[in-house]
């Protein structure tokens, strides 16, 4: 089974401040992850590997330092790591970036299934994976939290899924290759093995440009991108109201009297 | 478009290293250079003292904008049953609509019989519904959904489109815009238009909630956008509103699909969404262990609420991830929030920050919960929880 794993090197969103008088973001100190939803994708796809064989790989685009995280992922046990990295591709947005990786995994030759997080912590869209499924022309699930089995059937392997909604979850038969996000609760990553850690600081990374996908100009970067930023400014700071004190039942009587019109 | 510094006029101030956003400028042999995490945003022309940097703008492309007109909104259904957030989309949809001089219209599909739950949309303000009918199209599926969408906008050529930013909006709308090669916003939570341009303004936050950002998609069509749920205030009904129901069949577009919908399970522990619920009860780990939930469970039922979780409780095992509220977890935007016994970590706290109302109950008066809680209870939740119960169930 040859497995892809997308991933995103992403800042350390808990941490990233707006300097109130510049307006502008802190990065300062601010440490570079692997998207914590990517982490369970990549677990996921150690797990594929470690149920039906085959090869694991992830995949990335970003600027040089993205190699931290490939190697990263190395560390956790994948076998070959890519890194999409040309100044062509800055400025992309969720459709040349979906483009880009396509392109990558189209390059990488025979897939089965690719494996994303259910969304990126800095911008929280969700778009990329989809983006992807239809680029490649693939089915896809999303927001998955149990890949149940792999069967046959007339001749073509499918994957039984459960993907969680609002309301519940629903189970799907997507035959492969397929695309699938997924969610923290479909399982629990490893830890670095120490061997992995030595293999990952010697593993080779893959290089590639926008000329080695052989990805058109007008589909990456800036160019490819529809959406622009206009402008970027700090949320309204919520601020804290009023400490209620006194016995329980005089704070249950308040807090009874605020909200009798809502509840 | 790219940001260009012109050398010769850059005199190495490094004015712009601080303006920009993305720390996307660098100076070597002082010069300021532009890296490639450059989004374009222009934040340091305006910085630059020396007019040393240049927004170049490429060949963009004609905009055939007479084209495109009206404002739609995807009519989200399961079961038949129109989902909230579409009155939502309506009530802003329609702001929009006459800001822009157009129409608005809903996109519905569903099983034979659908069309009967059009009316409902022209009450809140639909001057359109479009409406297909399939038993293929009675639940959401990616592949059927996206063809019916994707050939529909190529049809009709709206020049908006809106959905909920739900589990099925942000599955179905990434695939129709990558389609269409157009831009899409994610989970908005505030929309307008330019009035210059005739732009759609489109608001939302970005690193987990730290900053807001507007978006906006100059050059191609239609702009499409997703709406968090419970932002926007629904549609009034109005019962004499006029509108038109266009049915177009179904044997119009492919409706097979690769992969298959074997069943929906229902949750049964989660008797209210979160996400849907006005008022939610979240325990933390100060509920000291997992058979405390019993105790949040009880309020919730007594008030009518669902329960939300904090990530620790959650990694504990204490409570299914379902529950999970924040970052990792779900955003929720009920009239209340209360947080018992959660301290108020960044990543619990922008997952519920847009609610109303917050009540923090925590022992600890220094918990951070109690810097953004409307109202603070510094106390034990096993005291004031009962006290709580005992006053709402009169």
């Amino acid at each position: 089974m040859n497995i892809i794993v997308c991933i995103k090197q992403v800042p350390d969103t808990t941490e990233v401040r707006i300097n109130p008088e510049t307006n502008t973001l802190i990065r300062d100190g601010v440490a570079s992850i692997i998207n914590p939803f990517d982490t369970y994708a990549i677990e996921e796809g150690l797990r594929l590997k470690e149920r039906f064989g085959g090869k694991v790989t992830v995949i990335t685009m970003g600027p040089p330092q993205a190699e931290t995280a490939l190697r990263e992922a190395v560390s956790l046990g994948v076998d070959e790591a890519v890194l999409l990295s040309d100044r062509a591709f800055a400025g992309s947005d969720t459709l040349a970036t979906s483009y880009a990786l396509a392109m990558g995994i189209k390059k990488l030759g025979e897939v089965d299934v690719i494996l994303c997080g259910k969304q990126a912590i800095d911008g929280d869209t969700a778009q990329v994976g989809p983006g992807i499924a239809i680029w490649l022309d693939m089915p896809q699930a999303t927001y998955v939290k149990k890949i149940e089995d792999c069967k046959e059937e007339s001749g073509k392997k499918v994957f039984r899924v459960h993907r969680m909604v609002e309301e519940g979850h629903e189970v799907l038969d997507v035959p492969l290759p397929c695309m699938l996000t997924v969610v923290k609760e479909i399982n629990e990553p490893r830890m670095p093995s120490l061997k992995g850690m030595m293999r990952s600081k010697k593993a080779e990374i893959i290089k590639w440009s926008a000329a080695d996908i052989q990805a058109e100009e007008e589909n990456i970067g800036l160019d490819g991108s529809p959406t622009q930023v206009m402008r970027i400014f700090s949320p309204e700071q919520r601020k804290g109201g009023e400490m209620l004190h006194g016995e329980v039942h005089e704070i249950a009587d308040r807090l009874q009297d605020v909200l009798k019109e809502l509840i | 478009m790219a940001i260009e510094v012109i050398q010769q006029k850059c005199v190495g101030c490094a004015l712009c290293l601080k303006s920009c956003p993305f720390a996307a400028i660098e100076m070597v042999n002082k010069v300021a250079v532009i890296k490639d995490n450059c989004v374009a945003c222009g934040a340091c022309i305006e910085s630059c003292k020396f007019d040393a940097i240049i927004l170049r703008k490429h060949d963009e492309g004609v905009l055939p904008e007479e084209e495109y007109a009206d404002v739609w909104v995807f009519g989200e259904q399961k079961k038949s049953v129109i989902q909230s957030v579409v009155y939502e989309l309506l009530g802003e949809g329609k702001k929009l609509a006459q800001k822009r001089g157009q129409k608005l219209a809903v996109v519905l599909l569903g099983d034979k019989g659908i069309e009967k739950q059009a009316q409902k949309l022209i009450q809140r303000g639909a001057d359109k519904v479009y409406v297909v009918e399939s038993p293929e199209l009675k639940n959401y599926q990616d592949e059927t959904y996206t063809c019916v969408l994707t050939k529909l906008i190529k049809d009709y050529k709206p020049e908006i489109v809106l959905t909920g930013a739900t589990s099925i909006g942000r599955s179905l709308i990434p695939r129709v815009a990558v389609n269409l090669k157009t831009g899409l916003t994610a989970d908005c939570t505030g929309l307008d238009i330019d009035e210059e341009k005739g732009l759609l303004l489109q608001t939302r936050p970005a690193f987990g909630g730290n900053i807001m950002a507007t978006i906006i998609c100059p050059h191609r069509r239609p702009q499409m956008a997703t709406v968090r749920h419970k932002v926007m205030k629904e549609a009034q009904i109005d019962l004499k509103y006029k509108g038109e129901i266009i049915k177009i069949d179904a044997k119009d577009f492919c409706l097979s699909a690769c992969a298959k919908l074997i069943d929906i399970i229902e949750a049964i522990e989660e008797t209210i969404n979160l996400t849907e619920a006005d008022i939610i009860v979240s325990g933390g780990r100060g509920i000291g262990n997992p058979e405390n939930f019993k105790l949040i469970e009880e309020f919730a039922k007594t008030i009518g609420a669902a329960v939300g979780a904090s990530r620790a409780t959650v990694d504990a095992g204490w409570i299914p991830y379902s529950h999970q509220v924040g970052q990792t977890g779900k955003t929720v935007c009920p009239k209340i929030y209360f947080a018992c016994g959660i301290s108020g970590q960044i990543q619990h706290l922008v997952g519920m920050q847009s609610a109303d109302i917050i009540i923090a109950i925590n022992k600890d008066p220094d918990a951070p919960i109690f810097k953004i809680a409307t109202y603070g209870i510094v106390g034990d939740i096993f005291e004031v929880l009962p006290a709580l119960i005992k006053k709402f169930k009169k």
